[in-house]
Formats: structure tokens, C-alpha cells, sequence
């Protein structure tokens, strides 16, 4: 049981199972044909039937049984505050085989020549009273229920008084900012609480105007609009719900990565050899000082953003993305690519600092410019 | 002598429902006929959110979630218990945290903080669940496109909702946690002092742009987290932000109907 549960704390580090993640994310969600052939050969897509989502869930909710009888699991997941997440962990994983299932059952049938199965009941008129006037009753009470019960059993937390000299280890944002607050790793202040928010919200924002395909309106589809849901469910599970999950179960004092089944020892000291891109290519490389030129110095970076932002869509228009291309149109690719490549920059930056410890990719902290 | 077939008396339900009162306040009666029930709707005020007919998919739990639906509910249900709050809550420094002792401890089965305090966290929960739903079943597309947008206003402010209520009790969780939240706004490039190009923004040796006149300041109301933040938070959690909501979700749920009801299969 040891063994598993060290083999647990390893592999959950962000280093392990982010690529992880990252890699079965696009063939369980494939975006493009080539890889939807890949999942269908793999049967991945038999997560999405009654089978499937019974083992899924069974393995899941034994995982966190087990872990419930480990005394540092149990501290973190049963604090008051985090039982919304917990909560959220198991509604997500819920409600996504849910939609996917429906999604699937769609596709099949539409692939048959078939209506989508909403579009059976859609034939059928019902009256609001009382067809949809209990439905929405039933909802209502059975919420009223939890949320009395809940609150029965679950006293609302209070810590001591607020104490502006003492700061606790860790001081932790409200939980459905610690997505933001675990970009802050790897990009400033700036760019991870002020920029990205703002372009998350434009960004989810302008979803209708970009995905401009006319099909699976109305009912859950997958095979019709693949691309769509893979990006989306890609931001929605990746980089926001498990960010969440990353960041309140798994970060503890001075922001330090730690095991579901580790202790949180204050005292844990991780090696910070982060160095930034100038200081890697003038001083590692090239073995000489850094030019005094602030221009000079962070030319690489500079040339390096220009050719992501600059060159790369006009590449990836020319290649792999031509259909994307040619169906969005100029101007709706070009906001498109800036969204997509901005939210990639997270990951790449992880991974830039995971495997080689950069810090900035541009340096400049006279202006407090570092990205 | 025939006797008189003796009148039988009506039950004491139906002497009430006969009233003029009754016929005043309830004008279309119980709800039996399939006329009945078309007006039953189309007369009240808070059923009248709704159509009157509706294609059989939409009524489906299978296919809303019921997400939005619960999400305005609880919406209610953090208003009710927010104003019951409001009775018993004093946003000072000096009383903030002893108010919220005193309904702790003094309010035998006390329970409207719980409700309040995880009726919020829920509420976050049921709009993301919305949200999702409404990407998955592909219904931001035409003609619902700036609906979508104004559920994602929606979905900020009850976030921002959320995070002006957490420093209210006072504690250590609230003024670090929001602490953590506003140190980013002093960030904000231009106008916020640890921020890229706030040093452009000065005239000789005069910086604009210092800890007591920028972004995270006039977050805060002050250099720190403080008295002016309570009170700045405090009424933007109880008036400024709820009244902002109330706003869009009237456009949400005019834009529902009049871009052609719930999205449904083409």
C-alpha cells in the first residue's frame, strides 16, 4: 500500500502528469480525423457507455475511498472549504460522460441517416403547466434539500480574527481563482492576474463568432463538430477545472507541490535553478556577460515571440490547419490563432521550465516586462 | 308530499375558491383544462418567464441539466439569505468578525450563513455546469451568439460576487484571500504600480501611477487590505454587484425567449 501510494505522490507531480494528461487528452478527445480513427481503433471510445462510465466511476470513487483511510488525504479533502470541490471533481466527471454519451449515442445515429435523438422528442409539443412547471419544482426542492442538509452537517468555516501581520502559508485565492493563481508559477503578475483574464473572458466571449460551423446546434454532438469540443473541453478540464484541483489539493506551504497522500511539510525545499532565456543563451552557450543593451539582450526572446505570434499561424495555415483556414476566413483565423496560441503558451511554458528550467523567455525587469 | 331533494353543502375548498377574493387574486382557477393551463402561464407574472408550449426535448433534464434553472433558484435563495444576513452583520473592522461570532454561537439551529456560505460555492458550480451544458449541446450558435456572451458576463459576476463575500467575515482565510487576489490588480500594465509601463505614465520626477492612485487601489480603497476595503466590498457584494446581475440576467432570459426559446434540434 505504500509502494501505491508513493507511486501516487510521483506520478501526480505536475512535471509527470501533465504530459500525461496532455497527450490521452486528444486521442480520448481527438480534434482532428486522424486521430478520431486512433481513438476509435484504441475502443477509447467506449468510456462513453453505460460500461464504461460504470467502471470509470467505480475505479474513481474506490480511488477516494482508499484515499479517504490516508490521514494527509483525508485532512485536505474533508476541510469544509474544499468539499465544493470535491463535489465539483465528481459533477464534472459526471456531467462530461453525460454529454459525451449523449453525444456518441447522436453520432451514431445521424451516421445511420437518422435524426439526433432530440430531434424524436422535438416532434411532440408539451404544455409548460405541468410538464416543465414540475420538472423545475422536482429540481427545486431536491436542491433546497442538499443545500439544508449540507448545511446541517457542515458548519461554514471560521478562522481566527484577520490579522494583517501574520500571513498564513499558503495564502490561497478563493478556489475558482486558483487556475489563475497556479499561472502565476510561470508567468508575472501581469500577464497571469490582469492579461489572461481578461482575454479568457473575450476569448470564451467571442466562441459563437469564431466557431462559425453551422452543424450540432440543438442537440450533443461530437463527430460534427470535433475541433470545437476538443479545444473547448481541452480549456474547460485542463486548464481550468484541474488547475482548480491542482491548486487545492495539491499546493501547500510556500506554493510547493505536494502529493495527494504527502505531508505538508513547511520545511520542503525545492532547488530553485530557474534562469532566464538571455542569461541561458549569453552565459551557458555562448559563455560570455550579458550585453549591457536591454535590446541587445533579449533579442532572442524577442525574435522567439515574433516568429510564434508572427510566423507560426502563417505556417499552420499553410499546412495542417488549411481547412481551418480556408472555413474561418482571414480574420476570424487570425483572432482564432491568437486566442489559441496565447492559451498555449501555458503549457509550453511549463514545459520550458520543467525541462529546462527558463524562467522569462523575455527578461526585462527594468520595465517589469518579463513574459 | 314529494320531499325537497335536500342541497347538499359544498366543501369548505370549494365555498373558499368561490370568493370574490380568491377569484380576484387567481384568475384563471385550478389548472384542469387545456385552456386552463395555457392561461395559467401567460397570466402570471413569474410563469410568464416561460412559453407557453414547448417542444418535448426541452423539458428533458437529460438535455438542460437543469443548470440554468437551478443557478437563478440559487441565485434567490443567496439573495433571501443574504438580506437575513444583512439584519445581524455590521462591515466594520471593529464588528465584522463578532457579528459573525454572535450568529455562530448565540442563533440556536442557526443555519442561514451555511446556506448562504455553500449556496455561493454552488451557485459557482451549477453556471460552470451551464455553461458547459449549453457549449456541448452547441447552442451558442446562431441566432444565440450574444446570449452566450451575456451568460459569460453572467458567469463573471457571480464569480466577482463570490469573491467580494469572502472577506466579509474578517478572518484570516478573508483578507488573505483576497490579499492574494488584489495583489495581482497592482499588476494591471499602465495603471497599476508593479505593472510594465507604469514608470511611462510621469512627468519629470512625478509618477502618476503609485501605490495610492493606482488599479489596486482603487480596488482596495487603501494601500492594503483594510476598513475602506470592507465597507467597498461590502456594498458592491449587497448592492452594487446583485444589481448589476439583476440587469443581465433580465437581457439573459428576454434573449432566451426571443431568440426562439431554448435551442433545440434544426
Amino acid at each position: 500500500m505504500e509502494e501505491f501510494k508513493h507511486f501516487i505522490n510521483i506520478i501526480s507531480r505536475p512535471k509527470i502528469i501533465f504530459p500525461i494528461i496532455l497527450t490521452l487528452f486528444f486521442f480520448v478527445f481527438p480534434p482532428t480525423d486522424l486521430l478520431f480513427n486512433i481513438n476509435q481503433k484504441l475502443r477509447l471510445h467506449k468510456i462513453w457507455t453505460k460500461k464504461g462510465g460504470i467502471i470509470l466511476f467505480s475505479l474513481f470513487i474506490l480511488f477516494f475511498l482508499f484515499g479517504l483511510t490516508d490521514p494527509n488525504f483525508k485532512l485536505i479533502v474533508t476541510k469544509p472549504d474544499n468539499v465544493p470541490i470535491v463535489g465539483l471533481i465528481f459533477l464534472t466527471f459526471f456531467f462530461l460522460w453525460y454529454s459525451m454519451k449523449q453525444a456518441y449515442d447522436n453520432d451514431t445515429k445521424i451516421a445511420e441517416g437518422k435524426p439526433p435523438k432530440e430531434a424524436d422528442d422535438a416532434k411532440e409539443k408539451v404544455l409548460v403547466w405541468p410538464d416543465l412547471v414540475y420538472v423545475e419544482f422536482i429540481c427545486l426542492i431536491l436542491c433546497s434539500a442538499l443545500l439544508i442538509v449540507w448545511s446541517i452537517f457542515l458548519k461554514a468555516p471560521l478562522e481566527e480574527p484577520a490579522n494583517p501581520a501574520i500571513s498564513p502559508n499558503p495564502s490561497k485565492a478563493p478556489w475558482y481563482f486558483l487556475g489563475l493563481q497556479e499561472m502565476l508559477v510561470y508567468f508575472d503578475p501581469w500577464l497571469a492576474g490582469v492579461v489572461f483574464p481578461t482575454v479568457i473572458i473575450f476569448g470564451i466571449m467571442s466562441i459563437p463568432y469564431l466557431d462559425n460551423n453551422p452543424k450540432g446546434c440543438g442537440h450533443f454532438s461530437f463527430k460534427e463538430r470535433k475541433m470545437a469540443v476538443s479545444i473547448f473541453l481541452f480549456f474547460w478540464l485542463v486548464l481550468w477545472v484541474f488547475l482548480i484541483v491542482v491548486g487545492t489539493f495539491l499546493r501547500g506551504p510556500n506554493w510547493n507541490f505536494f502529493g495527494p497522500f504527502e505531508f505538508w511539510d513547511i520545511h520542503k525545499l525545492e532547488p530553485l535553478a530557474n534562469i532566464n532565456l538571455s542569461e541561458l543563451v549569453y552565459m551557458i552557450v555562448l559563455k560570455q556577460k550579458l550585453p549591457t543593451n536591454i535590446l541587445l539582450r533579449e533579442i532572442g526572446g524577442i525574435l522567439a515571440l515574433i516568429a510564434y505570434f508572427g510566423l507560426l499561424p502563417i505556417l499552420l495555415a499553410k499546412t495542417i490547419f488549411r481547412e481551418v483556414y480556408n472555413r474561418l476566413g482571414a480574420l476570424r483565423y487570425s483572432i482564432f490563432m491568437i486566442l489559441l496560441l496565447m492559451s498555449a503558451g501555458l503549457p509550453i511554458k511549463m514545459f520550458l521550465r520543467w525541462a529546462f528550467n527558463i524562467k522569462y523567455i523575455i527578461a526585462i525587469p527594468e520595465f517589469f516586462f518579463n513574459i | 308530499m314529494a320531499e325537497e331533494p335536500k342541497q347538499e353543502r359544498p366543501s369548505i375548498l370549494k365555498q373558499i375558491t368561490e370568493t370574490q377574493v380568491w377569484n380576484a387574486i387567481f384568475r384563471t382557477g385550478v389548472p384542469r383544462t387545456r385552456r386552463q393551463r395555457m392561461m395559467v402561464v401567460l397570466n402570471n407574472v413569474f410563469l410568464h418567464l416561460h412559453p407557453v408550449r414547448l417542444p418535448k426535448h426541452a423539458v428533458k433534464v437529460k438535455y438542460t441539466w437543469c443548470m440554468g434553472g437551478l443557478s437563478f433558484f440559487i441565485f434567490l435563495v443567496l439573495t433571501v439569505t443574504g438580506i437575513l444576513l444583512m439584519f445581524y452583520y455590521r462591515p466594520t473592522v471593529e464588528y465584522a468578525y463578532g457579528d459573525i461570532i454572535d450568529l455562530k454561537e448565540q442563533v440556536p439551529l442557526g443555519i442561514m450563513r451555511e446556506i448562504h456560505r455553500w449556496g455561493a460555492h454552488l451557485m459557482v458550480i451549477t453556471v460552470w455546469l451551464h455553461m458547459f451544458r449549453v457549449f456541448m449541446t452547441g447552442s451558442y450558435k446562431p441566432p444565440r451568439e450574444f446570449n452566450w456572451s451575456v451568460g459569460v458576463v453572467l458567469l463573471v459576476l457571480t464569480m466577482l460576487l463570490s469573491f467580494t463575500g469572502y472577506l466579509l467575515p474578517w478572518d484570516q482565510l478573508a483578507i488573505w484571500a483576497i490579499t492574494v487576489g488584489s495583489n495581482m490588480a497592482g499588476a494591471t500594465p499602465f495603471f497599476g504600480t508593479s505593472g510594465p509601463g507604469s514608470a511611462l505614465l510621469s512627468l519629470g520626477d512625478v509618477n502618476f501611477v503609485h501605490t495610492a492612485s493606482d488599479a489596486r487601489f482603487a480596488l482596495l480603497g487603501g494601500r492594503f487590505v483594510g476598513e475602506a476595503t470592507l465597507l467597498r466590498f461590502y456594498v458592491l457584494h449587497c448592492i452594487g454587484l446583485p444589481f448589476i446581475i439583476m440587469i443581465f440576467m433580465i437581457v439573459h432570459f428576454w434573449r432566451v425567449r426571443k431568440d426562439g426559446g431554448i435551442s433545440g434540434p434544426t
